[in-house]
């Protein structure tokens, strides 16, 4: 059975005429033991998802479970059962790491030691600094701390709400992996990122738009879906370069990516009449790789249609 | 019960480590006790006297050295013209205006009877009053003593007369402090109680800490008794110190025992606690709740008949009142501290407030959600 089933979901805030509908009937399943990933930008709706689904949010229409328990019905089971890492850090601050985690070990009625070895990879970076308070942690130890807290009392489903905004490269790096090494134990996580580029590690990802999904697929999938050749320009004039690609005849869009310009082209696209054309604007050193298009390009096209 | 326990012992641990919180808890008591009793005093003194005399006779200056010697009035202003002494009070110089006509002493002796003007500047309605009536009872006395000296009284007098002797219960000295001393200790109490409770609350709404109480298995009344109970022990122990200081700085031994007050302190914080809870469901921020407090507070205080007597208070007024636990809390600590009230004098008080107690707190418990 599905860990986590999402039917048709939708939220609206705000009364009478002036609503906002943040979530618009998403549905949704995550296999046991997966490492789920929601991807879509700010304001996407992947917040009051995950609260819907934590049991903190109700929803105006639509069912969803969690371990086969109703979010709405059954919502003190899922609340034994379920990790759940807000966005923004909210441990108690001027409490130190080890009460913070003795604090949630007993109000899920278990305490530290019992759990210790599935906390262990990460607890044991901020264990030197048991006796600092929360509050005066570095941003990286902040996330481990709530994580570990997350942790302590070995739920089956794991919420993580965008973990990796505002952390470093490295540390991002590192949450990843052990995110990696938690479903190993089979824990079931789902976590929220505005990151495209985390997409490619989790076992399948939903891309979310303004309350909308837009595909469920493993990251494979969701390139392979992609369909159209793409291929990355550069030349002399960036400036221009875009707007004359965005006017050429085969190019159905560009936009933007790293050094180069990303082009996604009609298929069946004559690739010496685009330089010649590029040529006769102007442009030198005109460089045309022809790409696998990655999880940002299958976004960016998803969401433009 | 070992969930309770650690909620406990973690929002302990959180009060004693705000040492801003500390201080205040010890240094407001000790200021506002310290200060208040004894400066809020009802007794005006200092009248500021303006003496418009036209007469300078011996009599006129009897009067004035009576009046200047009765130490509620000081000579600010002495001329003899009316628009000298008004001038004075409109540059707010004199608060009074006692004008003595002239021949003042020559009617008085030939006549029997003469007559004094009195101005009074009543912009601060209580100085008026008071002023006017100290004055007027010092002329009658002056009277008296004219009379004196001037009528033989026949051996039984035809006038009837009937003098008034009268003695001060329970407050024989009418010292003011220990009026105000109890009604002090109830405004200290009554903040402690419901600002602390409803800005803790709603701090953990705004740091976003609730959040993750909320979605684990935490029981609500689990989590509203550990908020509850430390606050409560808060309050009892700002009671016991400011009853020390009411004892030692004051001396203001209560006539009964301090189990009442301890009995009915107990109830009546329960009261308090519940509305701070109540306030931190109905607001998002410590801003709001802050103000919002100070709101119910001010109309709490100042319709609770610590400085307006409440039976001076029109009839709608009163009936607020009667649901205001701080106007039953100030009259407990008056009866049991002056008067000598036990358990059984106050049961009706002590059933109004239980009864306030149990529909705040009830109504906060309801409204209080674990989620949206």
């Amino acid at each position: 059975m599905p860990a986590v089933i999402a039917e048709n979901i939708v939220k609206r805030y705000g009364k009478k005429k002036d609503t906002v509908e943040a979530l618009k009937g998403i549905s949704f399943e995550a296999a046991e033991g997966e490492l789920f990933g929601i991807i879509g930008p700010d304001g996407a709706g992947k917040t009051s998802l995950f609260r819907i689904l934590t049991t903190l949010l109700l929803p105006d229409a639509g069912k969803a479970t969690v371990d086969g328990l109703d979010v709405v019905k059954d919502y003190k089971e899922i609340r034994n059962r379920v990790g759940y890492m807000p966005g923004r850090f909210s441990l108690y601050q001027d409490l130190t790491v080890a009460e913070n985690m003795e604090f949630f070990a007993t109000i899920f009625n278990t305490s530290i030691e019992e759990n210790y070895n599935l906390v262990k990879d990460i607890y044991s970076q901020i264990e030197p600094f048991k006796d600092r308070r929360a509050g005066k942690l570095s941003g990286g130890m902040k996330q481990k701390l709530a994580l570990s807290c997350a942790l302590i009392h070995r739920p089956s489903v794991l919420f993580l709400d965008e973990p990796t905004t505002g952390v470093d490269a490295v540390s991002r790096k590192e949450f990843w992996e052990m995110l990696r090494k938690l479903k190993q134990q089979g824990i079931t996580i789902l976590v929220s990122t505005p990151y495209m580029d985390e997409a490619s590690l989790c076992d399948r990802v939903a891309l979310v738009q303004s309350g909308q999904l837009l595909s469920v697929d493993t990251p494979a999938g969701v390139r392979g879906a992609f369909g159209k050749p793409l291929l990355a320009i550069r030349a002399t004039k960036m400036l221009p370069l875009l707007d004359n690609l965005k006017k050429a005849e085969p190019v159905i869009d560009a936009y933007p990516f790293g050094e180069f310009y990303h082009a996604v082209m009609q298929p069946g696209y004559d690739e010496a009449a685009l330089r010649n054309y590029l040529g006769q604007k102007g442009h030198e050193d005109i460089e045309i790789h022809s790409i696998e298009p990655d999880i940002e390009d299958c976004f960016m096209d998803l969401m433009k249609n | 019960m070992r969930t309770l326990k650690f909620l406990l012992q973690k929002e302990f641990r959180q009060i004693f480590r705000d040492p801003a919180i500390i201080r205040i808890l010890f240094l407001m008591p000790l200021i506002q006790l310290m200060i208040l009793p004894r400066a809020a005093d009802y007794e005006v003194k200092n009248i500021r006297l303006s003496v418009v005399d036209h007469d300078h006779s011996d009599y006129s200056r009897q009067l004035i050295s009576k009046v200047t010697a009765s130490g509620y009035f000081q000579l600010d202003n002495y001329s003899n013209s009316y628009a000298l002494g008004m001038d004075a009070v409109e540059k707010d110089k004199a608060d009074l205006i006692l004008e003595i006509p002239a021949n003042f002493e020559k009617t008085l002796v030939k006549e029997d009877q003469a007559t004094l003007f009195m101005a009074i500047n009543a912009i601060n309605g209580v100085k008026a009053n008071l002023g006017g009536a100290y004055l007027r009872t010092i002329i009658q006395d002056f009277n008296q003593e004219v009379r004196m000296e001037w009528i033989q009284f026949p051996r039984f007098s035809p006038e009837l007369k009937i003098a008034i002797t009268s003695s001060n219960w329970y407050n024989p000295s009418m010292n003011y402090r220990l009026f105000m001393v109890p009604g002090i200790l109830v405004v200290l109490v009554t903040m402690v109680g419901s600002f602390l409770t409803s800005l803790n609350i709603v701090k953990e709404k705004e740091i976003g800490t609730i959040e993750q109480i909320n979605v684990t298995p935490i029981r609500k009344y689990h989590f509203i008794l550990g908020k509850l109970i430390p606050f409560w022990v808060l309050g009892i122990v700002v009671l016991t110190l400011g009853l020390l200081l009411a004892r030692f700085a004051y001396n203001v031994i209560p006539q009964a025992s301090l189990l009442t007050i301890y009995v009915f302190s107990a109830v009546y914080l329960l009261a308090v606690l519940g509305l701070g809870l109540l306030l931190s469901t109905y607001t998002a921020n410590q801003q709001q709740a802050m103000l919002l407090s100070f709101f119910i507070m001010m109309v709490f205080i100042l319709l609770g008949g610590l400085y307006t007597s409440i039976d001076s208070m029109p009839a709608w007024a009163q009936w607020l009142t009667k649901i205001n636990p701080v106007a039953y809390f100030v009259e407990v600590m008056r009866m049991v501290i002056l008067k000598g009230s036990t358990l059984s004098d106050i049961k009706p008080q002590l059933a109004v407030v239980s009864a306030i107690a149990l529909v705040l707190n009830g109504w906060a418990i309801l409204s209080y959600k674990k989620r949206a």
